[in-house]
């Protein structure tokens, strides 16, 4: 019943940071959403986090990481709140942060006023966070939301044959990234979206989205999270919902996959796409998921690691592995370390990461679709495996440009 | 309700229009023209009936909130916790005994027990200090939300609906016509007419049992002046725990029931706490029915309001709360 060991990692990391002993440490503020609707995609987040520390150590030469954790609700002045707490009270010179989208965009704007410092994003994917006005100082070492996207709508019009969806989404930047990509994608196509419902972050009673939905779709795609998503698909099956679905990253992820309760299977058969598969054959996410697995007990964790986690640990990943670069040299407002992040490649569980020139991730993107492993645990397979996946989604950036940055109505149903 | 048509004719006019126009809504098959201005028929049904089945909720955490204040003034801000609680014991129960009648009463007698301790530990001490037991409460609700965040973790939890309950069943209230002249009628999750016609029981029971027996008469006396009631030889504190007991149980039951149809996690505490303050506020502190009309008016607003403004459907409740407290800043249904 309790899931409170990375609650408990984090307050005891609080406590120890007091008790600092002679070796330099280099102090790493973290945030994660350990409150409100998105809790348990943030506790994922860490444990994907603390795999990669098991996995690389926290050593750089003669000095060692020292991680400070503070606590989010998704919302963008938690996220400023949590981070300036870190950098004034906490002293830390390298922020992991965030992991939603909107405090992305806010912890972006904030790392401007603070360009002494490095700021690596943990696992937020709005596209606004890189693409407009983008901090020199801020690196973001995972997908946007509608690079997330990239392959569903040809795969929904082309496989499944969806002429006509429609949309449910939560009422933020990370889902409008997500509708965004998959517009492009679907309409481009020729499919067609009929309507485009948006819910605020936290709804619990979707009762009256549900009885809105159209019911000559062919399928309803939704851009749900953590306690949203459980509390849709519960009232979903009350009001016996039959239509096919379709599902965001965030959505098909173990964060719901694993919940408890049946309504998840009305998820079973449903298509999406995410920075990650859980059942890809590739050796190094075979690795990571031995290690993720090896790292907790099965009651405190998801039978595979979720797209959070997966965030976490490439970000992880990626400040170490440039922190050993450069040997630990903080010096000169960190500039050597922020030129080995800004050129390194990691090999990341899903696929080869690189940044491009606005320092953001551009990697490989899969297509799923949910299974039942026949003993009653969903899993996301692989169906489409996309390499190399850039922020314009393949679009001359001056076509690109003209779309429009996405919000509940952008992009139109067209051909760009 | 004569003399309010004798005294306020205008008025009466303009609540009889209203209701008129409502029944039509409801139950007329809506002409073309006004599907197309205001969207189908089975969404706005929808809506209404989700709206009457949410303020369902709203009204068995608040009826509980409204007759502890009544009765003894004071304003008991760990209310969402004892929701929340009741919840997790339902969960508990329902998880490893499949039984869901079984999980509500187990989670009515054990939030009840929680509030005797309240009541006996916290409020007996401090009787007639409003600014203190406010701070005390609020300082229990940090207090129990915490515990109840380390002892079931930060997932959220659903109570298993039972299986009689689950899908849609057919009310006979026509949709829209198909073009062949079928009617269709509109289909609603079961579960919610089943704890919307519990709450309607309940709500009538304790309508009852404050207007028609002797212990109502105590608690309704106590209501209007508690001093005279204990100088008339009444065991006050007696009466002081028992009423605890019985409102802080069907905060419990709520729990179950918010659980079932919605979920359970850290924060439904401070939501439920919420949404009872608004409902009492709109209704009027203390009052039974004034409670229900609140939780009505509240819960058709949340969806409402999310089905036709969605993006300001969150002001909506707030914007009803402020013009209560303008017009008639004692409640709707308040006495005094």
């Amino acid at each position: 019943m309790s899931k409170c060991s990375v609650g408990l990692i984090a307050l005891s990391s609080l406590f120890l940071s007091g008790a600092a002993i002679a070796q330099e440490k280099i102090k790493v503020g973290v945030t994660a959403t350990l409150e409100g609707t998105y809790t348990v995609l943030g506790e994922d987040g860490m444990r994907g986090h603390l795999t990669a520390l098991n996995v690389l150590g926290k050593k750089v030469g003669d000095k060692e990481l020292e991680f400070i954790v503070a606590s989010t609700d998704a919302t963008p002045d938690s996220a400023v709140r949590a981070v300036r707490k870190l950098i004034e009270q906490d002293k830390v010179q390298i922020l992991l942060s965030p992991l939603s989208g909107d405090e992305g965009i806010a912890v972006k704007n904030f790392a401007k006023t603070h360009p002494e410092l490095t700021f690596i994003n943990a696992a937020s994917g709005a596209q606004e966070t890189t693409y407009v006005d983008p901090a020199p100082n801020f690196f973001r070492y995972n997908m946007d939301g509608a690079q997330w996207q990239v392959g569903l709508g040809r795969y929904a019009y082309d496989t499944k044959g969806y002429r006509k969806i429609a949309t449910v989404g939560e009422d933020y930047s990370f889902i409008y990234t997500q509708v965004f990509g998959l517009v492009l994608e679907f309409c481009g196509a020729g499919g067609q979206i009929t309507n485009r419902q948006w819910v605020p972050l936290g709804t619990k009673d979707f009762a009256s989205v549900i009885a809105a939905l159209p019911d000559d779709v062919d399928a309803i795609y939704l851009g749900l999270g953590g306690a949203d998503a459980v509390n849709f698909l519960n009232q979903y099956q009350q009001a016996g919902g039959k239509a096919h679905l379709m599902g965001g990253s965030i959505m098909i992820d173990q964060t719901i996959l694993s919940s408890k309760g049946n309504a998840k299977n009305a998820l079973v058969g449903t298509i999406a796409a995410s920075g990650q598969a859980d059942t890809w054959d590739d050796p190094n996410w075979q690795k990571f998921v031995k290690a993720y697995q090896d790292a907790f007990p099965p009651n405190k964790r998801f039978p595979s690691p979720s797209l959070l986690a997966t965030n976490y640990y490439g970000s992880t990943m990626a400040l170490i592995l440039a922190m050993r670069e450069v040997n630990g040299d903080l010096s000169n407002n960190q500039a050597k370390f922020k030129e080995a992040l800004a050129k390194i490649e990691i090999d990341a569980p899903n696929g080869k990461i690189k940044l491009d020139a606005n320092r953001q991730a551009i990697g490989t993107n899969f297509v799923t679709e949910v299974v039942d492993d026949g003993k009653g645990a969903l899993f996301s397979k692989v169906v489409k495996v996309m390499p190399n996946v850039n922020q314009t989604l393949g679009y001359d950036p001056a076509v690109f440009a003209k779309i429009g940055l996405p919000s509940r109505t952008v992009p139109e149903c067209k051909k760009y | 309700m004569t003399r309010f048509v004798e005294r306020h004719p205008a008025r009466a006019l303009i609540v009889i229009i209203a209701i008129a126009l409502a029944l039509w809504l409801i139950f007329a098959v809506w002409p073309p023209g006004l599907e197309d201005a205001i969207g189908r028929k089975r969404v706005f049904l929808n809506a209404v009936f989700n709206g009457i089945t949410l303020g369902g909720l709203y009204f068995l955490v608040a009826s509980g909130f409204t007759l502890i204040f009544g009765l003894m003034r004071n304003v008991n801000l760990a209310h969402g916790s004892l929701y929340l609680f009741g919840g997790y014991v339902g969960y508990a129960i329902s998880a490893s005994t499949g039984s869901w009648i079984l999980s509500f009463i187990i989670a009515f007698i054990l939030t009840a027990l929680v509030g005797v301790l309240l009541q006996v530990v916290v409020f007996r001490r401090m009787e007639g200090q409003d600014l203190r037991q406010t701070m005390v409460t609020i300082g229990l609700s940090i207090v129990f939300a915490d515990l109840m965040l380390w002892a079931c973790g930060a997932d959220f939890y659903q109570i298993q609906t039972p299986n009689w309950l689950i899908g849609p069943i057919e009310l006979p209230l026509i949709t829209a016509i198909k073009s062949s002249g079928e009617p269709v009628y509109l289909r609603y999750p079961l579960v919610r007419l089943v704890i919307f016609a519990a709450s309607v029981v309940i709500g009538v029971a304790m309508w009852l049992a404050l207007n028609r027996t002797r212990m109502g008469m105590i608690i309704r006396a106590g209501v209007d002046d508690r001093d005279i009631l204990a100088a008339t030889g009444v065991r006050i504190q007696v009466v002081f725990v028992l009423v605890f007991a019985l409102g802080a149980g069907l905060a419990g039951i709520a729990g179950v029931v918010g659980g079932t149809f919605q979920s359970l996690s850290p924060g439904e505490d401070i939501r439920f706490l919420l949404a009872s303050l608004v409902v009492v506020i709109v209704g009027g502190m203390g009052s039974i029915p004034g409670a229900a009309l609140g939780a009505l008016i509240i819960g058709l607003a949340e969806q409402l309001g999310s089905v036709y403004i969605p993006t300001y459907a969150i002001v909506v409740t707030f914007l009803i709360m402020v013009l209560v407290l303008a017009v008639r800043p004692q409640g709707l249904l308040a006495r005094r």
